[in-house]
């Protein structure tokens, strides 16, 4: 059976991990190598590395360090932001990244993800989709969230948006969402459920982890994936062994080591 | 030991390269038939689609060199695929070292295609290339298309159906998922491979 996955994000900026309060003030959490061998030894099933330097500037960055990375781990990673162009993304892949993820250049020309799919294939192709509740009780898309600044909202309605993502070629979709994200109320299971029913390929609930149970609830009430999560794992709030373990008690099936 | 990755223009090659440097063997990247040839052991992985490996193969001219290889080979993923005789993923004809034909997962309700993450394996048969790898392991699988279960299925995968998650006829072996990001399970296969756990 396949196993729920548990993925911790972690922002990266200049190489280094960064951890950010409000997208904003970053602090300095360590090497992003360092980082990510303690997560794979923690019990992450992947890793998540959003480059929050790259996005809002519109400059495309250095990737030594995913092949750095790609080197010493053995379990697979995903790398998002600042990715806009079929190029960009080969060099990533190149690097040793398993996959990609695209949001803001996405929505500001979709043709990129059909593009991407067809240069790697479905499988290494992941939409991001940051999603907010609007007062007609809709859910819309935001793009350039990375910038708090520039986050502009959009008339796309988000479950159209998944539709049409994996219409294009989007073989994972990550849905974040911005309610909850950061409260630690946990996840908006009942956006997700509604993702779920109009998704077909892996989604990946992220923003509210704040409790185990959270976990437990996202996984049975809107049937996910997997799980994105960055403050609660960071901060040390909750052990991804201890998650697990949790989980498994509760029948859900998750990987062991 | 010589190594030969076959540079099939897969994205993961360099993980595989590392993966191998972490078990401390130096991989030779090459698209040279010669060079393949030579090696004691080759390695055909591949990320894409099957009818794109199968043509920069044509391109490179070297179909017949894989087909006719008699040291060990171990396909990865779609390379894995590669080595039946005809993939459904864009009807395309493949090496035809094993019997069989890759066909499309097929969803249904709870069944996400792409098959993506950690899924266990199931033991079909004994073999040295999966000693040391535990009934219900886990690996890391991110496909679309698989390989039945035939005789040739050492190990096998449930994801819709089952089908093959690693396989191996003579000199020629195969696995599924990517053993380059499966922790220790991955690690224990391409260990076993090496050390000949084929032919």
């Amino acid at each position: 059976m396949l196993s729920r996955r548990i993925i911790p994000c972690l922002d990266v900026r200049g190489g280094r991990v960064v951890k950010g309060v409000r997208f904003r003030d970053h602090v300095d959490m360590g090497d992003i190598v360092d980082l990510a061998l303690r997560y794979r030894d923690a019990g992450a099933d992947e890793l998540v590395f959003y480059d929050i330097g790259a996005s809002p500037q519109g400059r495309s960055v250095d990737y030594g360090w995913v092949e750095r990375v790609s080197s010493l781990l053995d379990i697979p990673f995903c790398v998002a932001g600042g990715i806009r162009d079929v190029a960009t993304a080969r060099a990533v892949l190149h690097a040793g990244a398993d996959k990609i993820s695209v949001n803001t250049p996405a929505l500001e020309r979709p043709a990129l993800v059909s593009e991407l799919a067809d240069a790697f294939g479905v499988q290494c192709v992941v939409v991001g989709i940051d999603s907010l509740r609007e007062p007609d009780g809709e859910w819309r898309v935001r793009s350039h969230t990375g910038d708090p600044d520039r986050t502009r909202a959009l008339p796309l309605r988000t479950l159209d948006w998944i539709i049409e993502a994996q219409r294009l070629g989007a073989g994972e979709v990550v849905l974040n969402c911005m309610d909850s994200d950061g409260v630690r109320r946990g996840y908006d299971t009942k956006q997700l459920a509604a993702a779920r029913a109009v998704c077909g390929v892996p989604l990946v609930a992220s923003g509210g982890a704040g409790t185990p149970q959270h976990f437990v609830e996202v996984f049975r009430d809107a049937d996910v994936d997997g799980v994105l999560a960055a403050s609660v794992f960071h901060s040390g709030a909750i052990a991804i062994m201890e998650l697990k373990r949790h989980l498994r008690g509760q029948g859900i099936e998750v990987r062991d080591e | 030991m010589r190594v030969a990755l076959v540079d099939a223009g897969g994205a993961n090659l360099g993980s595989v390269r590392y993966a191998l440097r972490r078990l401390g063997v130096e991989a030779q990247v090459s698209a040279d038939a010669n060079v393949i040839r030579a090696a004691d052991r080759v390695i055909l992985p591949g990320v894409s689609t099957a009818a794109t490996v199968m043509r920069r193969l044509h391109e490179l001219d070297l179909v017949e060199t894989l087909r006719n290889l008699r040291q060990p080979l171990l396909g990865v993923c779609v390379g894995m695929q590669l080595l039946f005789e005809h993939s459904e993923e864009d009807d395309t004809p493949c090496l035809g070292l094993l019997p069989g034909r890759v066909s499309k997962l097929r969803s249904a309700p709870g069944v996400r295609i792409p098959h993506m993450g950690w899924n266990r394996l199931e033991p079909m048969r004994a073999d040295a290339l999966v000693d040391g790898i535990a009934s219900g392991a886990q690996a890391y699988f991110v496909h679309s298309y698989a390989a039945p279960v035939g005789a040739d299925c050492v190990l096998a995968c449930e994801h819709g159906g089952r089908f093959a998650a690693v396989v191996q006829r003579g000199h020629v072996a195969g696995a599924q998922f990517h053993p380059e990001r499966s922790g220790a399970t991955g690690a224990r296969l391409l260990g076993n491979f090496l050390g000949s756990g084929v032919a």
